[in-house]
């Protein structure tokens, strides 16, 4: 397998905030790769930096980022154009902020075409139509002519996956794709999306806070906290093994239904993440992590617990939780 | 009990106009629903992407005119409250935080808007309870001070969760208050509605896709297709004996994190329903894995089956 898309180091600030702080994760070619993690941690962030999309005042630095052997850091704006929307695509969590409002869903699908590929409008609405079919939208001929506000959630979702693939990407970028749909669309979707992936080679990097869709679908995971990847392993070892404890609070608070139970609270790791400024050190899970001791201040080790399975965290490996007495 | 939320066949049309040329065409989102929520409780309300049920919610808040049917609030027409009282007795919360939260203001204006506008409140009381509010959605004093645009999107969410409880309403109408959160914080405002409906007496309208989350909050569960509810029963009984064929297929899709076990097909077709082209018979035959002749063009009416609960399926 060969790397994608590799990022090292990457870190964005805010002004005083540090949004992203040193994150580190590859997509191979051909792989689904998920990012999880707390809200707030980083996530789109992190996909908007590779993108070279950060909002006014963001400022973006890294060690290595690199795409299909281009160092993205290198890139003018207007090579980063060239690749943007064309062979790596986006879909973001908000669709609302994406479409414009005042331009029918037929008329901004056909221009992400003919702007990156040309050829003729009447080519790139059949394109549309094809793949608003394939994402799942009845009577598409309809929906091209319909403006953003009369489409529901759903609906306005999927258009964003179809304009997403309007040119063949090789690397789709996907921000929460699923989480205003329904869970049977949502199967059909990763489904769909899974088979772009095995037909088309297709490198996925999804963002989802749904552990679900994760075990489902992905190859890789990273999760990240306060900007940081704090642990990193194939899927099935993930959930098998995970070594963080943030990935074990995390796992440990997945509700499943029929398993749920009415009475209690729903599980959840006490605390918020903390607000993080420049010159901060040590582990940023401390204050709400049950095994954090005076070493949990200082530079914290990555460990190595299987050949791709990687965490920071003072504790070895396979670290077993006190038994109760 | 008095009745919280009253429905009366209640329907919802939506005209669109697909071209210059093309002829007008009818989405019929809500399509004759009748139903109660009694105070204190939760319905929760599922259903497949684009089945009406944000539609259903902005109805019984009063933001959009039923083409037909009647929405009672505590016994009273929305319509004939001023806005004042309207907004002391119901809130929503809403799926897309960003469309919801005004860009130029700061998060703790936009949560305090809602108490500034009664007129009645103290400057140091707006603030103390604005606070208090953004605390426990789990939003630092630093957060309040910045704009939408400088929060995450979950971040997002626990504002408009704020700005929704902060004049503590009787009843809140959550639209997917909680599918941008990760599970951790998740479980966190589900805790925290939980709690505020029990020290409260609160009642809410909750649609949600996650049914783990349904199944937690609700008391009751309504299944929406294509318009309608084609089923209704408590939370328990609907999670162990569903009875429609198409609560059936949702509850067959949840993805529950097993690694290894991939997506499963659950056989329903890969188009979607159209709701400008509803199909004669049960609107859900042309996706249903046991429909028969009968299914085809007699309309199934809503039965009752012991012990409780409702399902609209001529096999059921
Ligand atoms: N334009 C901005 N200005 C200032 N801070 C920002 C801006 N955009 C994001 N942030 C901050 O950066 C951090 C990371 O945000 P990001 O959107 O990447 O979170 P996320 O992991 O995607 O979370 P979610 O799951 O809630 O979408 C957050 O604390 C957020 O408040
Ligand atoms: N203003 C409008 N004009 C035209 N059609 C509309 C309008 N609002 C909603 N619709 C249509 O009504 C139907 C129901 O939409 P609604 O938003 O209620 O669905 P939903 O169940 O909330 O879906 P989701 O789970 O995707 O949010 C959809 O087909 C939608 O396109
Ligand atoms: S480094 Fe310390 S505080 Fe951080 S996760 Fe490990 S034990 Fe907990
Ligand atoms: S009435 Fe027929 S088509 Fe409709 S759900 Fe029941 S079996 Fe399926
Ligand atoms: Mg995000
Ligand atoms: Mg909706």
């Amino acid at each position: 397998m060969s790397t994608l898309l590799e990022i090292e180091g990457l870190e964005v600030t805010f002004g005083r905030t540090a949004a992203v702080r040193g994150a580190s994760f590859r997509v191979e070619r051909g792989e689904t790769h998920c990012l999880v993690g707390e809200s707030g941690c980083g996530k789109s962030v992190s996909a908007l930096a590779v993108m070279s999309l950060l909002a006014r005042g963001g400022q973006r630095s890294a060690k290595k980022m690199s795409f299909a052997g281009t160092d993205l850091t290198s890139l003018s704006d207007r090579e980063m154009a060239r690749i943007r929307g064309n062979r790596m695509a986006m879909i973001f969590q908000e669709p609302m902020t994406s479409l414009n409002p005042a331009f029918t869903i037929g008329s901004q699908m056909a221009e992400v075409m003919t702007r990156h590929k040309g050829g003729s409008r009447a080519a790139a609405l059949d394109r549309a139509a094809e793949l608003m079919a394939r994402v799942g939208i009845t009577a598409p001929g309809m929906r091209l002519g319909q403006f953003p506000h009369q489409l529901s959630g759903g609906l306005r979702q999927r258009v964003m996956i179809a304009m997403a693939l309007m040119c063949d990407p090789e690397l789709l970028i996907a921000d929460e794709p699923t989480t205003a749909l329904d869970v049977t669309v949502q199967a059909q979707i990763l489904r769909l999306l899974a088979g772009l992936k095995r037909e088309l080679g297709l490198s996925i990097l999804l963002i989802t806070h749904d552990l679900g869709i994760v075990a489902r679908v992905a190859d890789h995971v990273s999760v990240m906290y306060a900007g940081e990847v704090v642990e990193r392993a194939p899927t099935a070892e993930l959930f098998r093994a995970p070594q963080h404890p943030y990935t074990r609070g995390l796992l440990s608070c997945v509700p499943v239904p029929g398993r749920v139970q009415r009475d209690r609270p729903l599980g959840s790791i006490p605390g918020v993440v903390p607000a993080i400024g420049a010159g901060f050190a040590g582990c940023a899970f401390r204050s709400r992590c049950g095994h954090a001791d005076e070493t949990c201040t200082r530079a914290i080790p990555r460990r190595q617990a299987g050949d791709a399975h990687d965490y920071l965290c003072r504790l070895e490996p396979d670290w077993a939780e006190p038994q109760p007495a | 009990m008095t009745a919280a939320i009253e429905v009366q066949n209640l329907r919802c049309e939506f005209r669109v106009r697909t071209g210059v040329m093309s002829q007008e065409k009818r989405v019929i989102a809500v399509d004759n629903v009748t139903f109660s929520v009694p105070a204190g409780s939760v319905l929760g309300v599922v259903g497949e992407s684009g089945c009406g049920k944000s539609t259903l919610a902005r109805l019984i808040l009063g933001l959009l005119k039923p083409t037909a049917g009647t929405v009672l609030v505590d016994g009273r027409s929305l319509f004939d409250l001023d806005r004042k009282a309207r907004a002391r007795l119901i809130q929503p919360v809403f799926q897309d935080p960003f469309a919801s939260l005004n860009p130029r203001r700061r998060i703790k204006d936009i949560v305090a808007l809602p108490l500034a506008a009664q007129g009645t409140f103290s400057r140091g009381e707006i603030e103390r309870r604005v606070g208090g509010i953004l605390e426990r959605v789990g939003l630092s004093a630093a957060m309040g001070e910045r704009m939408p645009a400088q929060l995450s999107g979950g971040q997002r969410q626990r504002a408009a969760i704020a700005r929704a409880l902060v004049l503590e309403p009787r009843i809140v109408i959550c639209d997917e208050p909680t599918s941008a959160l990760d599970v951790s914080v998740q479980a966190q405002i589900l805790n925290l509605l939980a709690d505020l409906r029990r020290d409260l007496g609160l009642t809410y309208l909750f649609i949600s896709h996650n049914l783990a989350v349904v199944e937690h909050v609700a008391s009751e569960v309504a299944v929406m297709y294509l318009g309608r509810f084609v089923e209704r029963n408590e939370t328990d009984a609907l999670f162990r004996t569903p009875r429609h064929p198409y609560t059936k297929a949702l509850l067959e899709s949840v993805l529950t994190p097993e690694p290894g076990k991939g997506v499963p097909d659950i056989g329903l077709g890969d188009t979607m329903p159209d709701p400008s082209n509803i199909p004669p018979g049960c609107r859900f035959n042309p996706r249903c894995r046991i429909a028969v002749e009968r299914c085809r063009h007699e309309t199934p009416t809503p039965m009752v089956r012991p012990p409780a609960g409702m399902v609209e399926c001529h096999l059921a």
